[in-house]
């Protein structure tokens, strides 16, 4: 890594004023904009992608009359943001970015089916957010026009004809879901075969499409907050995070030192809870029965240890823009650092049992592998691109809050199976609890919350959320009311990476292949 | 070789229903009707869903549309919270399952718009400190079996006919129950294009447990009431 360039946006920069013209790039700090043509775009793109940079998500906002389509990039290596924007008129189609980024595919099929905007070379678009058996064609919730607080009648017809796209004598199609067995999330499968190898797998999600970011426009910032934590309640505070720091870039107010600590603590305990979870749905998955009764006792304390500290299971309502809304005593942080210790050393005792079972090693070796090749295609994030020797974590790359000059370690595999993916949450678990008693331990003094005062602008907020990095775009107006705010979470840059990982593999091992990704459904659909 | 270790970790189980657990972190609390001169007038303008209403010398609560946001709990004008766990309340006059089911009640959970904290709490309930199993309740994956659909999430236009399609493959006698309070009243996220506001505007609900998330002691609850094993609450019209 030792080449890498020390500022990488002023690498970046460099090569794109050799393409575009002058004044076509500002830049301030570790964040940069470039404004583009359609023209340039494709040059623009392959110029970022070529200096190490990933696709965090596309923002597209009404401008009085016409679209600007934002292209937001992260620098996989270390600190930069590159902003493209690209300017474009009502009906006019976009050029699509996907045949040179492949994680745009999904971004892109998004707008165009929620903003009605084509994306020209692309391959397939339509039926992708809203299904066509549920909504009537010709409606694009996203465009200002559009009145959110109206119900849509349920579409008589429910006319849908699933797409194939395995041509073989003898190939079927298999749909799982959106309701199948157990106690899960609504989305569904639908895993194309020849007998028994699944040949292609199609995810089709958005049946839970709330329409958050909708729903949010004209809102205040501290209802839209609500539903930041909501979009997925199990990583609710990584979510909450992303969205406050956007929220004091725009107004310029950092939090006090002690809610910064305070934020990491309950930042790394939710990541340990998740990853538990992750891991008790892995082991259940393959049918042991007792290690996932232990290990779901561990996550049951970790939520009581959330209850009883920050009073809310899902630690909801904690972080606020400016700081988080309570402080803890030296009873609460030694119950913080001793319940988390005793989860921890418990859930290593399991791992290391598990690596020793020969029935779940059977299972889960070589099983659902995702090569790095396809992993960085895909732009895979979280511990899922960890485990396929990715080693992308924005606590490193893109150090925020008090994760800026503490060193933290990246666990990493090479593998990228399910086994893979195991091993690098349990070292992540790890790595969570000494970083909880590292902050801990020495715990600034000070206020935890300092007052705010909105303002006008529109900033990137970012955190590691326990699957992956979280982008959130902000968009306020002078009074605090959201214009605009765009998630790009990490499950859905991620999903697409899971229909990869299972070609190839049997029917049997779908679940555990969906289990080891731990993705969630409400997340990605919004 | 599992086994061994299983028993090494020792009985966690809850004595719930016959005694209350005392860990304190096991419920989040509620907020209950409080005196306004103890919170104060301007504390049912921090409530965001308008779950807080000012009636005369009282504050009260409508906890179908309490989502545990805690401003109420943090803020300068504070309401009183209440740590317990009787949170269902029934919305039906129909007849519960009661006695007859005591030993094997089945339930099919549907998804029908979740944030994942609710099916997280239900999860929970499997686990060795609630093992719902001791009291004959289990969780089905077939809706052909079930006695009960539980719903969670405000009912997205997607989910809306895979919800129907499960609830019409049950066979009778058949209940509902909502959990969460997406599930019970659709706030935050509806009634909104996308949303309905809630399972009752879908589905005949016969139990609610309102709460974001219900903690699994406060859905037990429900499950209980169901068999008559919790004294029933109706919520008023």
């Amino acid at each position: 890594m030792s080449d890498l360039p020390h500022a990488p946006n002023a690498a970046l920069l460099a090569a794109l004023t050799e393409i575009l013209p002058q004044g076509a790039i500002r830049s301030d700090g570790d964040q940069a904009e470039v404004e583009t043509s359609t023209q340039d775009l494709p040059n623009v793109v392959d110029a970022a992608v070529r200096n190490g940079y990933a696709l965090a998500g596309i923002v597209v906002e009404w401008e009085g009359s016409g679209w600007l389509c934002h292209y937001a990039f992260y620098c996989s290596y270390g600190p930069g943001f590159v902003h493209i924007l690209l300017r474009g008129t009502g009906g006019n189609p976009l050029p699509s970015i996907s045949p040179r980024v492949f994680s745009a595919d999904w971004p892109e099929r998004e707008i165009e089916d929620l903003f009605e905007i084509p994306f020209e070379g692309h391959p397939l678009l339509g039926d992708f957010v809203l299904h066509n058996e549920d909504w009537p064609e010709g409606i694009a919730p996203m465009r200002p026009a559009y009145d959110s607080a109206e119900p849509k009648p349920p579409r008589a017809d429910r006319v849908w004809r699933p797409q194939r796209f395995v041509d073989a004598p003898g190939a079927f199609s298999m749909s799982v879901g959106p309701i199948y067995s157990g106690i899960a999330e609504s989305a569904q499968f639908r895993l194309e075969s020849e007998g028994e190898q699944i040949l292609y797998a199609t995810p089709r999600l958005f049946y839970k499409y709330r329409g958050l970011e909708k729903i949010a426009e004209g809102q205040g910032i501290d209802d839209v907050l609500l539903l930041t934590e909501r979009l997925n309640g199990t990583s609710a505070l990584a979510h909450a995070l992303a969205f406050a720091q956007a929220a004091e870039a725009i107004a310029e107010v950092s939090p006090p030192p002690r809610a910064e600590a305070l934020r990491l603590v309950f930042a790394e305990l939710e990541r340990l809870r998740s990853h538990l979870s992750t891991i008790e749905e892995l082991v259940e998955s393959t049918g042991l029965g007792v290690p996932t009764a232990m290990l779901s006792s561990i996550v049951e304390d970790l939520l009581r240890l959330s209850g009883r500290v920050a009073g809310h299971r899902y630690l909801f309502g904690l972080v606020r823009p400016g700081g988080i809304t309570l402080d803890i005593s030296e009873t609460e942080s030694a119950d913080i650092a001793t319940t988390t210790w005793q989860a921890v050393a418990r859930l290593r005792r399991i791992v290391d049992q598990l690596a020793y079972d020969n029935g779940f090693l059977d299972r889960v070796e070589q099983v659902g592998t995702l090569h790095v090749a396809s992993a960085l295609r895909h732009g895979v994030v979280g511990p899922v691109g960890r485990a396929s020797g990715l080693g992308r974590d924005l606590r490193v790359i893109q150090p925020y809050g008090a994760y800026q000059g503490r060193e933290v370690h990246v666990a990493l595999a090479q593998e990228g199976d399910a086994f893979a993916r195991l091993r690098v949450l349990a070292s992540e678990a790890d790595e969570s609890l000494r970083l909880i008693e590292e902050v801990l331990a020495s715990l600034p003094a000070g206020p935890t919350l300092v007052p705010w005062q909105p303002r006008a602008g529109a900033a990137l907020g970012w955190s590691e959320a326990p699957i992956g990095a979280a982008f959130h775009w902000l968009r306020l107006s002078p009074v605090g009311c959201v214009l605009r705010w765009r998630v790009m979470p990490p499950s859905f840059t991620n999903w697409p990476a899971l229909a990869t990982a299972v070609e190839g593999f049997a029917f049997q091992d779908f679940p555990i292949i969906l289990a080891s990704f731990g993705l969630s459904v409400a997340e990605s659909d919004r | 070789m599992w086994t061994t270790k299983g028993i090494a970790r020792g009985f966690l189980t809850t004595p719930c229903p016959r005694a209350r657990p005392e860990d304190p972190g096991a419920t989040p609390g509620r907020p209950m009707a409080t005196s306004v001169s103890q919170a104060g007038a301007v504390v049912a303008d921090v409530c965001p869903t308008g779950a807080l209403q000012l009636r005369e010398e009282i504050v009260d609560v409508d906890l179908g549309r309490c989502i545990s946001c805690q401003r109420c709990r943090r803020g300068e004008t504070r309401m009183e919270w209440v740590e317990d766990t009787a949170w269902a309340v029934r919305l039906s006059s129909r007849r519960l399952p009661g006695k007859a089911f005591r030993h094997s009640l089945h339930v099919r959970v549907v998804d029908a718009g979740d944030g994942g904290e609710t099916l997280r709490e239900l999860k929970q309930l499997t686990s060795p400190y609630y093992a719902v199993h001791r009291l004959g309740i289990f969780f089905t994956p077939t809706p052909r079996d079930a006695d009960v659909l539980l719903v969670v999430g405000p009912v997205t236009q997607g989910t809306r006919q895979a919800l129907l399609d499960t609830y019409a493959a049950m066979a009778e006698p058949k209940w509902v129950m909502a959990v969460g309070s997406g599930a019970v009243s659709g706030v935050p996220f509806g009634p909104s294009f996308t949303s309905a506001g809630g399972v009752a505007d879908v589905l005949p609900v016969d139990v609610a447990v309102p709460g974001n998330p219900p903690p699994p002691l406060a859905i037990l609850d429900g499950l209980l009431n169901l068999l008559g094993r919790t004294p029933v609450k109706e919520l008023l019209p």
